[in-house]
């Protein structure tokens, strides 16, 4: 039974835990056993503080609580990483200190150990559900029941999946490091992949939905928004919290009364959050001033970005888009890239140029169930006026697409490309 | 969700002018900040100036009323305020806690209204925003 205190416990745990995770994970070199300290520590809080209070550092309280605990659990099991003798007296050590000096030691290396485990729990070793699970386990405070509702699983198959995770992290005793050199290009992108897979998973909830699914949308920003301080020198971190702030500006925008989703430019601009516009921007600038071409985050965040400074839709600078779609495609090749370059296109130099770059797609095997593609196609002959080709277009569209919605809105467009005489 | 934290800084109603914090609180609130910021639930944050510097305006049968700052009936007034994204209230109430305040200092915690915690009613009436200005612009959209 939860009452107020336990609740207050359970947010303070969730603001601590990562960083109490980390410097165990430090300490004993096992993240599925850092967590259980960490778990153990949070009981032993739920006893002791609704009884003497929430202690003023509980970050620090709940180290001492956890390493003490450490000892116990050492002596219990056997680790192959470190000699046991020398490991307990590492951690008895550790107790003797001050608070103070226990404080500015957390401190000195709560950085690099939340990076650690960022990169930890994102490990490629892992499959991505695993990943997925394990870093808002570990970096985002959710507790397994959470996370199985964002995902829309049972809680006991959640578990398993953590279980799963952390005993193969184990087995395959990766080290508890940030990744050096070559890997770290490779590695960062597995964490930047995580994060927009979590924020993508919130985006794609409908209204009805348990809420803990749209707040993975918050989930991923905080983890951004953290990783951004911890890796302030990394581009595609900031252009991956710049394409994030501002999606996530236009939540209030994206559904209209009855719950039909709205296109973005139908979208009414006075609902979208210019606050978090203002941090998208922001963090936009910050990966262009780190130098270098832009990396596809803050491309994908550059073409947000158009869309988020254009006050009304007549004011959208397309060339721009249209622009940064090419160097998109330049580094991550893509038809669908192409196919949003054609719209680009056409909306800045006029139908007949889009169209000519739509039709190069028309051959394209990714895209011959893809919808949008007759869509665009349907679109744009019909502002070329050729009106038959154009009905033609929307009608495989509406055979192509599963939505019922999108189906009535193409046979809608369908039935318009009447010549009037 | 969003909240705001809200400070109440006792004695900033009579503020002179132009009255700025001292270096040491300002050092301390910058770490705290910092904290804020590096944990990821930091929105925005502001400071205001005194209300010896601001004005009311007040409405009566739609009419308005300015009046200058100070205002001698203001018992509590706003300091400044952060804005943070976090899970819960008790979240922002912990982050509440941690703040360096001193003796005079209280921080209010308000939850942010969403656009989806108003009733339907609500909503349509703001929905009709968007229809008005279709209509301004000539259907252009």
């Amino acid at each position: 039974m939860s009452t107020e205190i336990h609740r207050r416990i359970e947010a303070v745990f969730r603001i601590e835990s990562p960083r109490l995770i980390a410097g165990l994970a430090r300490l004993v070199r096992d993240v599925g056993l850092a967590e259980e300290l960490a778990q153990d520590a949070l009981v032993t809080a739920l006893e002791q503080w609704p009884r003497d209070g929430i202690p003023d550092n509980p970050g620090a309280w709940l180290t001492v609580a956890a390493r003490r605990q450490a000892i116990d659990l050492i002596r219990r099991k056997a680790l192959h990483e470190r000699k046991e003798e020398e490991l307990t007296r590492e951690i008895e050590e550790q107790l003797q200190m001050s608070v103070p000096d226990l404080e500015a030691e957390l401190d000195d290396h709560v950085g690099d150990d939340l990076l650690r485990l960022i990169f930890t729990a994102c490990h490629p070793v892992l499959p991505t559900e695993q990943r997925l699970a394990l870093t808002l386990r570990l970096l985002g405070g959710l507790n397994t029941d959470e996370i199985a509702r964002a995902f829309l699983v049972p809680e006991p198959t959640m578990a398993q999946r953590i279980v799963r995770a952390k005993r193969t992290l184990s087995e395959a005793q990766v080290p508890f490091e940030v990744p050096r050199g070559e890997d770290m290009a490779q590695r960062l992108a597995s964490v930047l992949e995580v994060i927009y897979l979590i924020f993508n998973e919130g985006y794609s909830a409908t209204a009805g939905d348990d809420l803990m699914r749209p707040a993975l949308c918050e989930d991923a920003l905080r983890l951004g928004r953290v990783l951004a301080g911890l890796a302030p020198e990394e581009p595609e971190v900031h252009g991956l919290v710049a394409l994030m702030e501002i999606q996530a500006s236009r939540s209030g925008a994206r559904v209209d009364g009855k719950g039909a989703p709205v296109l973005l430019m139908e979208q009414d601009r006075a609902r979208w959050n210019q606050l978090l516009i203002r941090r998208g921007l922001n963090a936009l600038r910050r990966a262009e001033e780190l130098g270098g071409a832009l990396g596809p985050y803050a491309l994908q965040a550059a073409i947000a970005a158009c869309h988020a400074r254009a006050r009304a839709p007549a004011e959208t600078d397309w060339n721009r888009i249209a622009t940064l779609y090419r160097a998109l495609g330049q580094i991550t090749p893509s038809p669908v890239i192409e196919l949003n370059r054609a719209v680009a296109v056409a909306m800045a130099s006029g139908p007949a140029a889009g169209l000519a770059i739509a039709d190069a797609l028309v051959k394209e095997p990714a895209l011959k169930s893809y919808h949008l593609l007759p869509a665009v196609r349907g679109d744009l002959l019909h502002k070329l006026g050729r009106l038959d080709e154009a009905r033609g277009e929307f009608e495989r569209a509406a055979g192509l697409t599963r939505n019922e919605r999108e189906r009535a809105l193409m046979l809608e467009r369908a039935g318009k490309c009447v010549l009037t005489r | 969700m969003r909240f705001m934290m809200l400070m109440i800084p006792k004695g900033y109603e009579t503020a002179t002018p132009g009255t700025m914090p001292d270096a040491k609180a300002v050092e301390a609130m910058m770490k705290y900040n910092e904290e804020l910021q590096k944990a990821g639930v930091l929105l925005a944050l502001d400071g205001l100036h005194p209300p010896s510097m601001g004005a009311r305006v007040s409405f009566r049968n739609g009419r308005a009323t300015v009046t200058d700052g100070p205002f001698a009936e203001a018992k509590e007034v706003l300091g400044g305020y952060w804005m943070i994204q976090v899970k819960s209230r008790e979240e922002a109430i912990a982050w509440a806690m941690r703040c360096p305040g001193g003796d005079n200092e209280t921080i209010e915690v308000r939850q942010v209204q969403e656009f989806e915690d108003f009733p339907a009613d609500v909503q349509k009436a703001a929905a009709g925003f968007e229809q008005m200005q279709k209509q301004v612009q000539g259907g252009a959209g």
